[in-house]
């Protein structure tokens, strides 16, 4: 078995890579079906002051008169030597665009993935010890209600209350208006990223804790459990111990396969807080038809979740061994 | 040793039994609430569409519960409206995406080894882009509107149905009577209408019902940034961001009951199918 390591990991590789070649191709495709003109979109209202000469020489200028598989040929040569193209909408090359964007979402998204990890694991540890208590109760409670909720409603209750209403937090962006940006100070940028924080990270638990919760329950009624509580350990005891020990790997693998939720969740939240992360910029993308921009989020993205995925995906084959490496590949329950 | 694991069996027996009863009544409320939202949506007509600038941001009265918008029309109404615009979208979009499930499913299991490959890999590279960013990719795509958005929603949320058939359908085929009906004679078509059906129904049934929560909620958010449904309509997208430019003038109504309604709803939802999952499961009711 252990032999077999090495292959999956390469197999899991190459799958990420046909996995990428197929989201540019459908990304690309769906690009190009939209009726929005990108010239049209770039123009806005100044389109009235542009003749249709001048427009076909823009069209001209970006390609876009050449037949849409030369256009997709030369997009993805350029994307394999590193250059995404222009960005439209902030006339600025795509690649800036998203290393500014990426520089302002990464601290929000990774503090929220380990926060809504950490407190969810322990509260599903928790409910998960003292089963069909009144403690676990109102954590599945919690949890249920939480993973219904629309995460940019809870975004705006939360700018309500806070922002609005007490005047505790900013009520936008990600740092105070009319301050350059190298005299932002660190609190300050903690100052507003800590709303969009707490919405993205009270979202991100349910998942966790009822994920763990259902493990841990299955661990406590296992003999080993049972042994350690005849022995008098206490419940505590076990749980951390035994519990708390068994579920951690599984409630990762949790955490590792919902990067993709939280970047959705991410995007609504920074809508609602004007924050100029990656989500806003795939937004703005998308209403002004900034193609490249949207293309290489996308991408971006892709390579992004899909790793967080394939994590997933082997640690789950680490954390239980019964799963061969290899079968588990072709037929997959 | 023998008392204790006694007690707690007939213990649990007896939390069961009131399980189902309250599993049951818990599934006839979301029903219920439901069922209100497509008879309030019917009731109020035309009302809350109507402008009436005398009662503009109106906080909540008895006579306008959930307040007034900027044009004075009744929070309450247009929620409703909302709520049954969802209910309709997010019922075309999980209808939809359940039978593109059952298709791929039987499509893998029915056509070779490299059938079962192709949608396997289909259903990771959909789980692989980020839900939110394909659906603005398609609806980007098709230039938004009501038609955008179902398209959307449909061809993303039908993978975890596919994965869940997909090994219901692969277990049933080895299954001991399928094998013995076969061995007797019946066609593929009689064990498939026969065995098959009456195994796979309540399955789609409670996938169907359970892809509304998210058919629900990603359509409220795609609709709440823009690539959704026309802003004219009355869904609790569209009202959710046309209260934004009001939430700082302190008109929290606004963005308050649009959301809570339609947490409601998702969880009604939620309960029917966790309700039905766990009443239509056999094993589950001999406990």
């Amino acid at each position: 078995m252990t032999s077999n390591w090495p292959l999956f990991v390469t197999l899991r590789i190459v799958r990420l890579a046909f996995l990428l070649a197929a989201v540019a191709v459908v990304a690309f495709m769906l690009a190009k079906m939209s009726p929005v003109d990108p010239v049209q979109a770039y123009l806005g209202p100044a389109i009235a002051k542009v003749g249709p000469e001048q427009q076909d020489l823009i069209a001209q200028k970006w390609g876009l008169d050449q037949p849409p598989l030369t256009q997709f040929g030369k997009w993805l040569g350029n994307v394999a030597q590193g250059d995404l193209g222009m960005s439209m909408t902030y006339n600025e090359p795509v690649v800036d665009v998203l290393a500014k964007r990426v520089r302002a979402s990464l601290p929000l998204m990774a503090m929220a993935w380990l926060l809504s990890g950490l407190l969810g694991f322990a509260l599903g540890v928790t409910a998960g010890a003292m089963a069909d208590t009144w403690v676990d109760r109102i954590i599945r409670t919690y949890a249920y209600v939480l993973a219904s909720t629309p995460t940019f409603w809870l975004a705006i209750v939360l700018l309500v209350v806070f922002s609005v209403g007490l005047a505790w937090t900013p009520v936008c962006c990600a740092a105070p208006i009319g301050v350059l940006p190298e005299d932002v100070t660190v609190l300050e940028r903690l100052h507003h990223l800590i709303l969009p924080l707490i919405a993205l990270t009270v979202l991100g638990v349910a998942q966790i804790t009822l994920h763990t919760r259902a493990k841990m329950i299955e661990i406590m009624q296992s003999d080993f459990a049972l042994y350690a509580r005849a022995q008098g350990a206490s419940l505590a005891d076990v749980a951390i111990r035994h519990g708390a020990r068994n579920t951690a790997l599984p409630a990762i693998t949790v955490l590792f396969a919902s990067l993709g939720e939280l970047f959705g969740g991410s995007v609504l939240a920074e809508q609602v807080f004007a924050y100029p992360g990656l989500g806003r910029a795939a937004v703005q993308a998308g209403v002004s038809g900034d193609v490249p921009l949207l293309l290489a989020v996308a991408l971006c993205l892709t390579v992004f979740v899909s790793v967080g995925n394939t994590i997933a995906d082997i640690l789950y084959h680490v954390v239980d061994p019964r799963i061969g490496a290899t079968h588990d590949m072709e037929i997959r329950p | 040793m023998t008392e204790a694991v006694e007690t707690t069996s007939r213990a649990s027996s007896r939390l069961r039994i009131n399980k189902r009863m309250l599993t049951l009544a818990a599934t006839g409320i979301g029903a219920a609430g439901i069922a209100c939202v497509v008879a309030g949506a019917i009731v109020f007509g035309d009302f809350g569409i109507a402008t009436d600038f005398s009662a503009r941001l109106a906080p909540p009265s008895w006579a306008h519960w959930f307040g007034t918008d900027q044009f004075g029309h009744d929070m309450f109404a247009r929620t409703v409206h909302g709520l049954n615009v969802s209910l309709w979208v997010g019922l075309i979009a999980a209808t939809l995406s359940a039978f593109i499930a059952l298709g791929l499913s039987i499509f893998a299991t029915t056509c070779g080894q490299w059938a079962d490959r192709l949608v396997s890999f289909l259903v990771d590279a959909t789980m692989g882009l980020p839900h939110l960013v394909l659906l603005i990719l398609i609806s980007f795509a098709l230039g938004g509107g009501t038609h955008a958005v179902i398209v959307a929603v449909a061809v993303t949320h039908w993978p975890r149905l596919t994965r869940v058939l997909r090994a219901e359908i692969l277990q049933l085929r080895n299954a001991d009577f399928i094998i013995v009906s076969r061995q007797l004679g019946k066609s593929w078509w009689y064990v498939g209408r026969h065995h098959f059906l009456p195994h796979l129904m309540p399955q789609m049934l409670v996938g169907l019902v359970l892809l509304f929560p998210h058919a629900i909620l990603h359509e409220a958010g795609l609709t709440f940034i823009g690539f959704g449904l026309e802003p004219t309509k009355p869904a609790i997208g569209v009202l959710l961001a046309d209260s934004m430019r009001y939430l700082t003038a302190g008109k929290w109504w606004l963005g308050l009951y649009p959301g809570v309604s339609l947490l409601l709803l998702v969880l009604c939802f939620d309960a029917i199918g966790n309700g039905l999952r766990l009443l239509l499961d056999p094993r589950q009711a001999q406990l």
